[in-house]
């Protein structure tokens, strides 16, 4: 048995119903297959943090948590997360898993237009969820996928560090 | 930068995904983590009717040792590389390339199977496949085959996969106690293509080498074994004048394309010196 429908190839622009869980709430929407997830993010759920700037996944503006995991939105057709979880930096600032992040880059101007910080901080909320105590080395390694174009990456890369030194000094209390 | 209208089918089979293959014809493209095809998609370099999404086909999945070899699923992502203690313990260089594949975000999504099937000349892992004499095993409408990594690249882009066929895993036999394996590239930025690159396993007997396979990447339209390289090692130790001589036989071997950006002499010399530096800490390892 196969459960391809022909009658779809007679139909390229038609839009198909896709069911996810953004942000921890269900959300369903109709999109035609060719839209990216970083375009339905931003246009039919205006979740707008996400940014879309090179679009072929060299810039990592467009980071996003699928399933736990930090993605290019630009990277992925909608269709394809159909019953994943996805975590927009929207979500992450809701749930104060990064505040302490986002609280560092602020005090040290780890940004100045911001366009690359979304991107920045789901990489770097990934990263030290995965290594407690990155060395300076690791922490640049990480980000070599996105591009800040103002900074010259020295306060992102400062203000990493030091919430991971943070974090495993307090970490070590409890 | 928008892919032109196409229409989607979720395979939760093999078969299904072969049979929508079979009646959508040509025009259609099998997608897994699409860390390359949705890039191609949206810049319209490749712009099917169909895309037929496998990454649900729970038979793609999963490594596990299979007789002689570690049986790698095509849809095992480049972050499992890392991850997944079996590809460590048994196919060790595949997880010492897998920090140098694109970037974190990337590894995520994309897939061995994928990286295989694209065949791109500047990938680790296709290079990787030739080093270890792994073996592709692919399904199509006319059956399953296992095709040897030193027969399935044959072109820039383009491989032994017949049109209609996937890769369902990757065969790659088991590390044993008396290898030794190195790889390294050299790229302008970590993340990068790499400008030249390389991995290379070697069988030996205290400090001899009794079977050595070489393979670069980024030296021409495929990864590329230099067997003539590989020749000039086996039978003696890993000396400063066996290995000069081996980075003086590269040249019989490769014949890096014309590029503004780096010139074949230029290619052929980042190679040797790439060469020269991995063979010095084999040697080490002995």
């Amino acid at each position: 048995m196969s459960g391809f429908d022909e009658s779809l190839l007679d139909d390229a622009d038609e839009t198909v119903r896709v069911r996810f869980v953004v942000n921890g709430r269900k959300v369903a929407c109709e999109v035609a297959p060719r839209e990216t997830l970083v375009d339905c993010l931003r246009n039919a759920l205006e979740l707008t943090g996400t940014h879309a700037g090179c679009e072929m996944g060299a810039c990592g503006a467009c980071l996003v948590q699928l399933d736990g995991q930090a993605v290019h939105a630009c990277l992925m057709f909608t269709v394809q997360a159909d019953g994943a979880r996805i975590d927009t930096i929207e979500g992450l600032t809701e749930s104060g898993v990064i505040a302490d992040l986002q609280a560092e880059f602020h005090r040290r101007n780890a940004l100045q237009c911001g366009f690359c910080t979304p991107g920045m901080l789901v990489n770097a909320h990934e990263l030290l969820s995965r290594v407690t105590q990155p060395s300076r080395e690791e922490i640049r390694d990480a980000l070599s996928g996105n591009y800040c174009r103002c900074t010259g990456y020295e306060a992102i890369v400062d203000a990493i560090d030091a919430v991971a030194k943070a974090r495993s000094e307090s970490g070590g209390a409890t | 930068m928008k892919a032109r209208a196409f229409s989607y089918f979720r395979a939760a089979t093999i078969d299904q995904a072969l049979d929508a293959r079979a009646r959508a014809g040509d025009d259609a493209r099998f997608i897994a983590g699409g860390q390359s095809l949705v890039p191609a998609l949206s810049l319209r370099l490749q712009a099917p009717r169909l895309l037929i999404d496998i990454t649900h086909i729970s038979e793609l999945r999963g490594v596990r040792r299979e007789g002689g070899y570690l049986r790698i699923g095509a849809l095992t992502r480049h972050c499992e590389m890392l991850s997944e203690p079996l590809i460590a313990e048994f196919a060790p260089l595949l997880h010492a390339a897998a920090p140098f594949v694109a970037h974190p975000a990337i590894r995520n999504r994309g897939t061995f199977g994928g990286s295989v099937a694209h065949a791109d000349p500047a990938s680790e892992f296709p290079a990787m496949t030739l080093a270890l004499g792994a073996e592709i095993e692919i399904i199509g409408p006319s059956g399953g085959r296992r095709v040897k990594a030193d027969d399935f690249f044959v072109d820039l882009f383009e491989t032994a996969l017949q049109p209609g066929e996937l890769i369902t895993a990757v065969f790659v036999p088991l590390f044993k106690a008396d290898q030794r394996f190195a790889f390294d590239e050299l790229a302008r930025r970590r993340g990068d293509y790499a400008l030249v690159g390389c991995g290379m396993l070697a069988t030996s007997t205290g400090e001899r080498i009794d079977d050595i396979r070489i393979s670069f990447f980024s030296v021409g339209n495929t990864p590329t074994r230099v067997k003539g390289t590989e020749a000039t090692l086996i039978g003696s130790s890993l000396g400063a004048e066996r290995i000069a001589a081996a980075q003086a036989a590269l040249e019989g071997d490769l014949a890096p394309p014309d590029s503004d950006e780096v010139p074949p002499a230029m290619r052929l010399h980042l190679a040797r010196v790439l060469l020269g530096r991995m063979l010095g800490r084999l040697g080490e390892r002995a």
